[in-house]
């Protein structure tokens, strides 16, 4: 399992999510925190392909061998690609949390929603 | 004697003061004096125990066993002989007191039991995968449906008029719950009609449901049945007899996602319906969406062989409002009866078994359809059930020619007009090994007797003068 870590760049969700925000579309996944909770992730239901997630709402689960979780969505968008690969080896959710790991690339609806987001330094502060 | 349960006045006036009202009237004030019981209740004076253990036991005395007649009544549950071996172990009492069999760490028996009947049941069925077992056959049937719902978030359930009729309840129950449309396919000499089915089955069919054999005895096409579904979201639902999987293609050989059905007829007596259990196997597919617990071997930290309940993050009991199913248990202690029966039968036994019965229902077939009044219902292969058709006037009369026989000592099928939609002139007689040669050409006189009683008797009422 990889260190713990918090990359300068990503923007944070107080629900322990990340999005890289490239142009219009962003990636999101779960931080090190968050993978570091749950334990051994076992599965990861990927969203369908097209589909609209809502900044504050769960977009899909992973499920550890401790517990199923919902995994919030940082912003409003639509599916656009989604981690298939994580479907044969959900542990790159705990190897590689900001990598390999990353879960979908969603099409933002509304790129202003990421002010409300934190940086490295206001989420690494809410985990203490 | 007095009253069992004593209420002094003194205990009711401190009850109403601990709650501020003075009196009982006070208390139900709140409802409106016309629906209020005015009086005491009707019911007969105590009796003294002896008295009622009495009269208990003249009533369990109405009660008629497979043991008290030769019966050829099947519709979903079998008389097999038990042997004795299953009730030693079921009623060991680390297996039978246990309130919650499955606690890891706990009951390694107990999981490990879970395990092994898993294991026979995905040889059986030919699926990868297998719960720990479900209340019973129509629950089972209608937790495919939610697993199929939650699976492809389809509309529609296409259902083959071959299924057993409480599955179909059970199932329409839920979609009515889930706002699914049921699309119902009928039988065409006695099978799955090919045609409809195809016809029915369409881009928003969420699962389809048949039963092999089916509930008319025949023997479906399950292969065609599924492979009628390959282009569609379809998830493929069959309902089956375990005891026929010994000569019957196995599901997970034929296309079928989901084997559900009643395990009653292995090892579980006939208990005047119950408890049994059902079974729940799946393709890998669907490991995550199925319903109940599912038993799992590991090691532990010191590589020692070891049971743990597995997926468990999936339960109802974690998960309440997103748990695949409402079955928050298994009938482990049945389930028990099943495995046991398994090994006890053997992998050898299981096929003899079946052939047994293939052999014994159409010799049955013949025989009785050769009764004067009487003939068979479809032509289709049937094994261990089939359908006659009686040659008298609608279901009464052949709820009476069933009494008839029935007090000659030969309970003799089930009526099919009982159940809506049903043959009215049917009559489904089942076939289990403790069925002889000798009580079916037995049972071939008792039934020519009965339908000649009652052609009789018809034959006078009609011509009775205006």
């Amino acid at each position: 399992m990889a260190d713990a870590s918090y990359p300068e760049g990503l923007l944070y969700h107080p629900e322990h999510d990340w999005a890289q925000i490239d142009g219009d579309v962003a990636t999101f996944g779960i931080t090190w925190f968050a993978q570091d909770a749950l334990g051994e992730v076992v599965f990861f239901e990927a969203p369908a392909v097209g589909s609209t997630v809502t900044a504050g709402e769960p977009y899909t689960e992973v499920e550890s061998v401790k517990a199923v979780s919902d995994v919030i969505a940082p912003l409003s968008g639509e599916v656009v690609e989604v981690n298939e690969a994580l479907g044969d080896t959900p542990e790159a959710v705990n190897e590689d949390p900001y990598g390999a790991g990353w879960m979908v690339k969603v099409r933002l609806s509304d790129p202003a929603e990421k002010d409300a987001l934190l940086d490295r330094d206001a989420y690494v502060a809410t985990l203490s | 004697m007095s009253s069992y349960i004593s209420t002094t006045p003194d205990d009711l006036r401190e009850m109403l003061a601990a709650i501020g009202v003075g009196s009982i009237d006070e208390l139900f004030a709140g409802i409106p004096e016309g629906v209020r019981l005015d009086g005491g209740l009707d019911l007969p004076a105590g009796l003294p125990e002896q008295d009622v253990y009495a009269h208990l036991l003249e009533l369990a005395r109405k009660n008629v066993s497979a043991e008290d007649e030769v019966t050829f009544l099947g519709a979903g549950m079998y008389d097999h002989y038990v042997p004795a071996l299953i009730d030693m172990l079921m009623s060991r009492s680390e297996f039978l007191t246990p309130y919650t069999p499955y606690q890891p760490e706990i009951s390694q028996g107990g999981l490990q039991v879970m395990f092994e009947y898993q294991t026979a049941m995905t040889e059986l069925t030919g699926l990868p995968v297998s719960n720990a077992s479900v209340y019973e056959g129509p629950s089972a049937v209608a937790a495919a449906g939610y697993l199929a719902k939650l699976a492809n978030g389809k509309g529609r359930f296409v259902v083959s008029a071959g299924l057993h009729p409480h599955s179909a309840q059970t199932l329409r129950t839920l979609a009515v719950g889930y706002g699914i449309e049921v699309v119902d396919v009928p039988l065409k000499d006695g099978v799955t009609d090919p045609q409809a089915w195809a016809a029915a089955i369409d881009e928003d069919t969420s699962a389809v449901f048949f039963q092999n054999p089916n509930f008319l005895g025949a023997v479906e096409d399950a292969k065609a049945l599924a492979d009628a579904a390959k282009n569609s979201p379809a998830v493929v639902v069959g309902q089956y007899d375990p005891i026929t999987l010994g000569i019957l293609a196995p599901p997970g050989e034929c296309g079928v996602d989901v084997a559900v059905g009643e395990g009653q007829a292995l090892g579980n007596r006939l208990d005047f319906g119950g408890p049994s259990f059902g079974f729940f196997c799946a393709t890998e597919a669907y490991l995550r969406r199925m319903p109940g617990r599912i038993a799992g071997e590991t090691k532990d930290v010191d590589g020692r062989r070891g049971f743990v309940l597995t997926l468990q993050t999936r339960e109802q009991h974690i998960r309440r409002e997103k748990a695949t199913s409402n079955i928050c248990t298994s009938q482990a202690l049945n389930a028990l009866g099943g495995v046991v029966y398994l090994s006890w039968l053997g992998r050898q036994g299981i096929v003899e078994l079946g052939e047994l019965l293939l052999q014994r229902t159409h010799y049955a077939r013949t025989t009785l359809a050769a009764v004067d009044g009487v003939s068979t219902l479809h032509d289709q292969p049937v094994v261990r059930e089939f359908a006659l058709d009686l040659d008298v006037d609608g279901l009464a009369g052949v709820e009476r020619v069933v009494s008839r026989c029935c007090a000659a000592g030969y309970n003799p099928g089930y009526p099919l007009g009982r159940d809506e939609g049903g043959h009215p002139t049917g009559l489904l007689v089942a076939l289990t090994e403790q069925r002889t040669r000798e009580q079916v050409d037995r049972l071939a006189e008792v039934l020519a007797e009965a339908v000649a009683a009652e052609r009789a008797t018809a034959t006078t009422s009609t011509e009775v003068p205006a």
